[in-house]
C-alpha cells in the first residue's frame, strides 16, 4: 500500500466526510427512535421502546404496512413475469421500433413519478378502473418493468449465443433450451430484480399517491401523518423500515454476486 | 457416387440483404468420409457448415441429410451434431451433465442407467475419465475441447459437424488433437465434415477438401488431387502455397515471363499469345550453378532460418515481382547471403499453368 | 434474429403480452394525459376540447412562472452540488482505495441508502433541522448560540440540501461505474509520458468520465425538478415546486385540464433533457475495449 500524497488525503478526508453525511441522519433517526422525548433534541431524555410499542399498537399503521407488503408483492410478481418475457423478445429478435420500445419502458423510470401517477390517474378515470389498490399494483408494475427487462437484458447479453444453439443441435425444442439454458442463466438477474422491485414498490410514494383510494400503503399513511406534525412512533418505523432495506440489499448484491461467480 | 449421399445441397444459396455469403451451391458428401470446408474468412465455409445445421435458413436451394429434405427443419430435428469453435458448454452443468444433455431432452430421452452408460463412453472414448463431475470453468481449453466433442457424438448422429474445432487451441496441442481426431473418425464411423482455414490440417485429416473462395466452390478433390494438379491459381497458392509468376505463352511449352527471361512447363501449354499464370511451389526451386533448361537469374533479397530449410526471398532480374524458395541447407545454399546473384532452376514438370486471358 | 416468415410465431408469442400491456398501461396514459391537456374547465367539470388556454395560462400566470423557475433553479443546484459531493467519493473508491474487497464494502454502503425509504430520509432533514431539532438543541445544549434559530427549515436551502443528500448515491453510482472501467494503463501510459496526476486526471481520466457525469446529472435533474416530498416537508412557503401545483391541481383546485397541460409540460422538459442527455453520451463515445 503506497503512501498517500497530500492530495489524496484531502480526497480521504471528503470522502469520509460524504459517507458521514450520507449516514448521520439514519442515525440520527435510529437514536431518536429509542429516545424517551416527543421532541427530536439534544440531550438525549434515556432509552425507552415506547415508540415501538405505540407503532405495534397502531392498527391503521400496521394495515398500511400489510397493504403495502401485498401490493409489492403482486407487483413485483407482475412485473417479472411481463418483464422477463418482454427481455426475452427484445434480447433475441430484432424488429422495427425495437429501440423505442426500450425507451419508453424505461421512461417511468426518470421521469417524475408524479407525472406517471397524474397519467395513470387520467386513464382510468377515463375506463371507469377506481382508485385503489389495484390501481395501484397494476400502476407499480407498469412504472417497475424497466428494472426487470434492463437486468434480465444486461445478463442475457453476457450468455454466448452459441449455447443456444448448441442446445437445440443437441435436440432441445425452444421451451427446453428455455428450460434448461436460459432460465439458470438468467436467475440471478431475476432474483436481483425482483428485490430491487419489491422495495421500490414498498416505497413508492408519486405514483401510490394518485392511485390510491380508501386503504392506503404505508409510505402514504406516513405521508399524510407528516404533514399533520411530527410523531415520534415515525422514527421508531422509520429505523424498522431502515433495517429492513439494509439486509434487503445486502442480500440482493450478495445473491447477484454469488450466481456471477459460478 | 453410387450409394445415396449422406448430406446433399442442391442448388443453396445464403443472402443477408444484398450480401451473398453463398452463391448457389451443389455438394455431396457420401457416408463416412471426412469432408473438409477450406478457406480465408468470409469464404462461405462457416454458412455452408451452419446451414447443414439448421442455424441459418437457406435463401434458396434444398438441403437433404440422409435421404430426407431437411430444408426447413430447426436444429433440433436434424440428424447431425455440432462442436462449436469455442466449445459453448453449459457453464452450469457439469462435464457429464453437458454430455448428457442431448439425452435428458425428449427428443434423445433414454432411460437413466443406458444414459450413464453411454457419458461413460463418450468420456473415455475422448480420454477425460473421471473428470465427469467437474465444471467447464474448471478445464483447460483442450479438455474442454474434448467435452465438446463427447457431448456431440453422444447422441450417435449420422454426420458430425466441427466448426474449426483446433483453432483456438496453441500449437503443439493442436497437433495433438488432429492425431484424436483422425482416431475417432475411425472409431465412430460416421461422416465429419469440418470446417478450417488451416490448410494443413485440411491436408492431414481430410478424405476431401472442398477449397472455397467467396462464397464459391474453387475445387474439389482428395488432398493429393489438390496438392498436385490445382485447378486455378487460387487454389494453388492456397494448398501448400505456390509462386505465381505473369508470363506470355511463345507456344510449344515455352513462356515469356515479365522481365524477358523465359520458361519451358511439361505439364501444360497455352495458346501463343495467351495470358498466363505460372505457378512454381517454393520447395520446387533450387539452387544451380550451371545455366540450363528453366533456369532464372535472381538475386537474393532476404534469407530467413526455418529450421532444416531456409526460406529466401527472391528478386527475379528484370521483373519486380518477389519469388519464394524453400530450399534445404546445403552448402551452397548457405552460402546466399541479401544482395548475392544466384541462378535458380526449376524442373519443366512442376511448372504450373494457369490461363487468366488474352494476350491483348 | 431478423423477424421472417419462420421465425414470426415464435416472436409474437413472447412479445404479444409486454407489447399489449406497455401500450394500454403506459403508452395510452401518457396520451391521455397529453390530450386532457388541451380540455377546457368549467367548474366544477371539464370536458373535451381542444384548445391552448391551459398551456397560456400557465406560461403566462407569474403565479406559475415563478414556480417553475424556482424548481428549475433548485434543480440545478441539487444536480451540481451532488456532482461536487459524489465525484470525489467515486474517485477515491475507484482509485485511491487498493483493496477489491474494501471497494465493494464501501461502495455497498454508498447505496444502501438509497434503498432505505425516500420519505425517510427527507424526513429526517426535518427532524435535524427543525427549531427542536437535532442541530438546534446541539448548538443550544453546547452554548454556540442562546436560542434554537428557525433560519434551518423551511426553506429553499433546507430543500437543496435534503435533495442533494437523496441524490448523491444516484451520482455516485454511474460515476463509480464509469470510473471504473477506465483501463489502468491509460493511466500508467500518462505517467510514463511524464504527465503528473492532476494533469492526467484533467486531461484523461475526467474526459473519459463525462459520460458518467452526464447520465448521473441528468437523472438526478429530472427527478429532483419532479420532487414533491421535500417541499413539503422542508420547504417552506416559498419553496413549492412544480410538483406541488400538480398536487393541487389534481387535489383541492379539481382543474385537471390545467394539471394535465402542466405535466405535459414536464415530460417534454424531460424528454428533451433525456434526449440532449443520450445524444451528448454517443457523440463522447469512446471504445475502451
Amino acid at each position: 500500500m503506497q503512501r498517500l500524497q497530500w492530495w489524496q488525503r484531502g480526497m480521504v478526508g471528503v470522502s469520509l466526510g460524504v459517507l458521514a453525511f450520507l449516514y448521520l441522519p439514519i442515525v440520527m433517526l435510529v437514536i431518536f427512535s429509542f429516545n424517551d422525548s416527543k421532541v427530536t433534541s439534544f440531550p438525549l431524555s434515556g432509552f425507552t421502546l415506547h415508540w415501538y410499542e405505540a407503532f405495534l399498537a397502531n392498527a391503521q399503521m400496521l394495515r398500511a404496512l400489510a397493504n403495502s407488503l401485498w401490493v409489492a408483492l403482486f407487483a413485483t410478481a407482475l412485473s417479472v413475469v411481463i418483464g422477463v418475457t418482454a427481455a426475452l423478445a427484445l434480447d433475441r429478435y430484432d424488429f422495427p421500433g425495437k429501440r423505442l420500445f426500450q425507451n419508453v419502458i424505461l421512461l417511468p423510470l426518470s421521469l417524475p413519478g408524479i407525472v406517471t401517477g397524474i397519467a395513470m390517474l387520467n386513464f382510468y378515470k377515463q375506463i371507469g378502473i377506481p382508485q385503489s389498490l389495484t390501481a395501484v399494483v397494476i400502476g407499480h408494475a407498469t412504472a417497475l418493468l424497466g428494472v426487470v427487462v434492463s437486468q434480465v437484458m444486461a445478463r442475457l447479453a453476457k450468455i454466448n449465443r452459441r449455447q443456444f444453439e448448441a442446445s437445440a443441435d443437441l435436440g432441445a425444442t425452444p421451451f427446453e433450451t428455455f428450460r434448461h439454458v436460459t432460465l439458470p442463466g438468467i436467475r440471478s438477474a431475476i432474483m436481483g430484480s425482483a428485490l430491487l422491485c419489491f422495495t421500490l414498490s414498498f416505497d413508492e410514494i408519486p405514483v401510490t399517491y394518485f392511485l390510491t383510494g380508501r386503504e392506503v400503503t404505508l409510505p402514504i399513511y406516513i405521508y399524510s401523518t407528516l404533514r399533520r406534525g411530527i410523531t415520534p412512533e415515525i422514527n421508531a418505523i422509520g429505523t424498522v423500515i431502515v433495517a429492513v432495506s439494509f439486509v434487503l440489499i445486502v442480500l440482493s448484491v450478495t445473491l447477484l454476486r454469488d450466481r456471477e461467480r459460478s | 457416387m453410387t450409394s445415396s449421399p449422406i448430406v446433399a445441397l442442391d442448388g443453396v444459396q445464403k443472402r443477408y440483404g444484398a450480401f451473398v455469403a453463398l452463391h448457389e451451391t451443389d455438394l455431396a458428401i457420401a457416408e463416412g468420409e471426412f469432408v473438409t470446408l477450406l478457406g480465408p474468412s468470409g469464404c462461405g465455409k462457416t454458412t455452408t457448415l451452419r446451414l447443414v445445421g439448421g442455424f441459418e435458413q437457406a435463401s434458396a436451394g434444398r438441403i437433404a441429410i440422409a435421404g430426407e429434405d431437411v430444408t426447413e427443419r430447426p436444429p433440433y430435428r436434424r440428424p447431425v451434431n455440432t462442436v462449436f469453435q469455442d466449445y459453448a458448454l453449459f457453464p452450469h452443468m457439469s462435464v457429464a451433465e453437458n454430455i448428457g444433455y442431448g439425452l435428458t431432452v425428449r427428443s434423445g430421452r433414454i432411460g437413466r442407467a443406458e444414459r450413464d452408460r453411454r457419458v461413460a463412453d463418450a468420456l473415455s472414448m475422448v480420454g477425460l475419465d473421471g473428470m465427469a463431475e467437474r465444471r467447464p470453468g474448471a478445464l483447460s481449453g483442450g479438455q474442454r475441447q474434448r467435452v465438446a466433442m463427447a457431448r456431440a457424438i453422444v447422441r450417435r448422429p449420422r454426420v458430425l459437424l466441427l466448426d474449426e474445432p483446433l483453432s483456438a487451441l496453441d500449437v503443439k496441442l493442436r497437433e495433438g488433437m488432429q492425431v484424436e481426431l483422425k482416431r475417432l473418425h475411425r472409431e465412430l464411423g460416421i461422416t465429419f465434415l469440418m470446417v478450417t482455414h488451416d490448410q494443413t490440417e485440411a491436408l492431414a485429416l481430410s478424405d476431401r477438401i472442398v477449397v472455397m473462395n467467396q462464397g464459391r466452390i474453387a475445387q474439389i478433390g482428395s488432398p493429393t488431387d489438390l496438392y498436385d494438379r490445382p485447378a486455378s491459381p487460387y487454389v494453388a497458392d492456397f494448398i501448400g502455397a505456390a509462386n505465381l509468376l505473369e508470363a506470355q505463352a511463345l507456344g510449344g511449352g515455352a513462356f515469356r515471363l515479365a522481365g524477358g527471361q523465359t520458361m519451358v512447363s511439361r505439364r501444360a501449354d497455352a495458346a501463343a499469345g495467351r495470358k498466363v499464370s505460372l505457378g512454381v511451389r517454393p520447395e520446387r526451386l533450387l539452387a544451380t550453378a550451371a545455366a540450363g533448361e528453366n533456369t532464372l537469374a535472381c538475386t537474393v533479397t532476404e534469407r530467413l532460418f526455418h529450421g532444416d530449410r531456409l526460406r529466401l526471398e527472391l528478386t527475379l532480374d528484370g521483373a519486380a515481382q518477389p519469388l519464394f524458395a524453400e530450399m534445404a541447407r546445403t552448402a551452397a545454399v548457405e552460402s546466399f547471403a541479401p544482395g548475392s546473384r544466384v541462378t535458380i532452376q526449376v524442373d519443366p514438370a512442376d511448372v504450373m499453368v494457369f490461363e487468366t486471358g488474352d494476350g491483348r | 434474429m431478423t423477424l421472417t416468415r419462420r421465425t414470426f410465431p415464435g416472436f409474437a408469442a413472447l412479445f404479444s403480452l409486454p407489447l399489449a400491456w406497455v401500450l394500454l398501461l403506459m403508452v395510452v396514459p401518457y396520451a391521455i394525459m397529453i390530450s386532457v391537456g388541451f380540455w377546457t374547465r368549467q367548474f366544477p367539470l371539464f370536458y373535451p376540447d381542444f384548445q391552448f388556454g391551459n398551456y397560456a395560462q400557465i406560461l403566462a400566470d407569474p403565479q406559475y412562472t415563478t414556480v417553475i423557475l424556482r424548481t428549475l433553479k433548485i434543480a440545478a443546484c441539487v444536480t451540481v452540488c451532488a456532482l461536487l459531493l459524489g465525484y470525489p467519493l467515486a474517485y477515491f473508491l475507484v482509485f485511491t482505495v487498493r483493496s477489491q474487497k474494501l471497494r465493494n464494502l464501501l461502495y455497498m454502503s454508498v447505496i444502501v441508502p438509497l434503498w432505505v425509504s425516500y420519505l425517510l430520509r427527507a424526513y429526517t432533514w426535518k427532524i435535524i433541522l427543525g427549531t427542536d431539532g437535532a442541530l438546534n438543541s446541539l448548538l443550544v445544549s453546547t452554548g454556540i448560540v442562546s436560542a434554537p434559530l428557525d433560519i434551518f427549515l423551511y426553506n429553499q436551502t433546507a430543500m437543496v440540501v435534503t435533495l442533494v443528500y437523496i441524490f448523491v448515491p444516484f451520482m455516485v453510482m454511474p460515476l463509480f461505474t464509469v470510473l471504473d472501467n477506465i483501463p489502468r494503463r491509460l493511466i500508467e501510459a500518462s505517467e510514463d509520458l511524464g504527465v503528473g496526476p492532476f494533469m492526467t486526471f484533467w486531461k484523461v481520466i475526467f474526459p473519459l468520465s463525462l459520460g458518467g457525469v452526464v447520465a448521473g446529472a441528468t437523472m438526478t435533474f429530472c427527478l429532483s425538478f419532479g420532487d414533491f416530498v421535500a417541499p413539503v416537508l422542508v420547504g417552506g412557503p416559498d419553496g413549492i415546486m412544480v410538483a406541488n401545483l400538480l398536487q393541487t391541481q389534481f387535489g383541492a383546485a379539481l382543474n385537471w385540464p390545467l394539471g394535465s397541460a402542466l405535466a405535459t409540460l414536464v415530460l417534454a422538459l424531460v424528454l428533451i433533457l433525456l434526449q440532449l442527455s443520450s445524444r451528448l453520451d454517443r457523440a463522447g463515445r469512446v471504445d475502451l475495449a
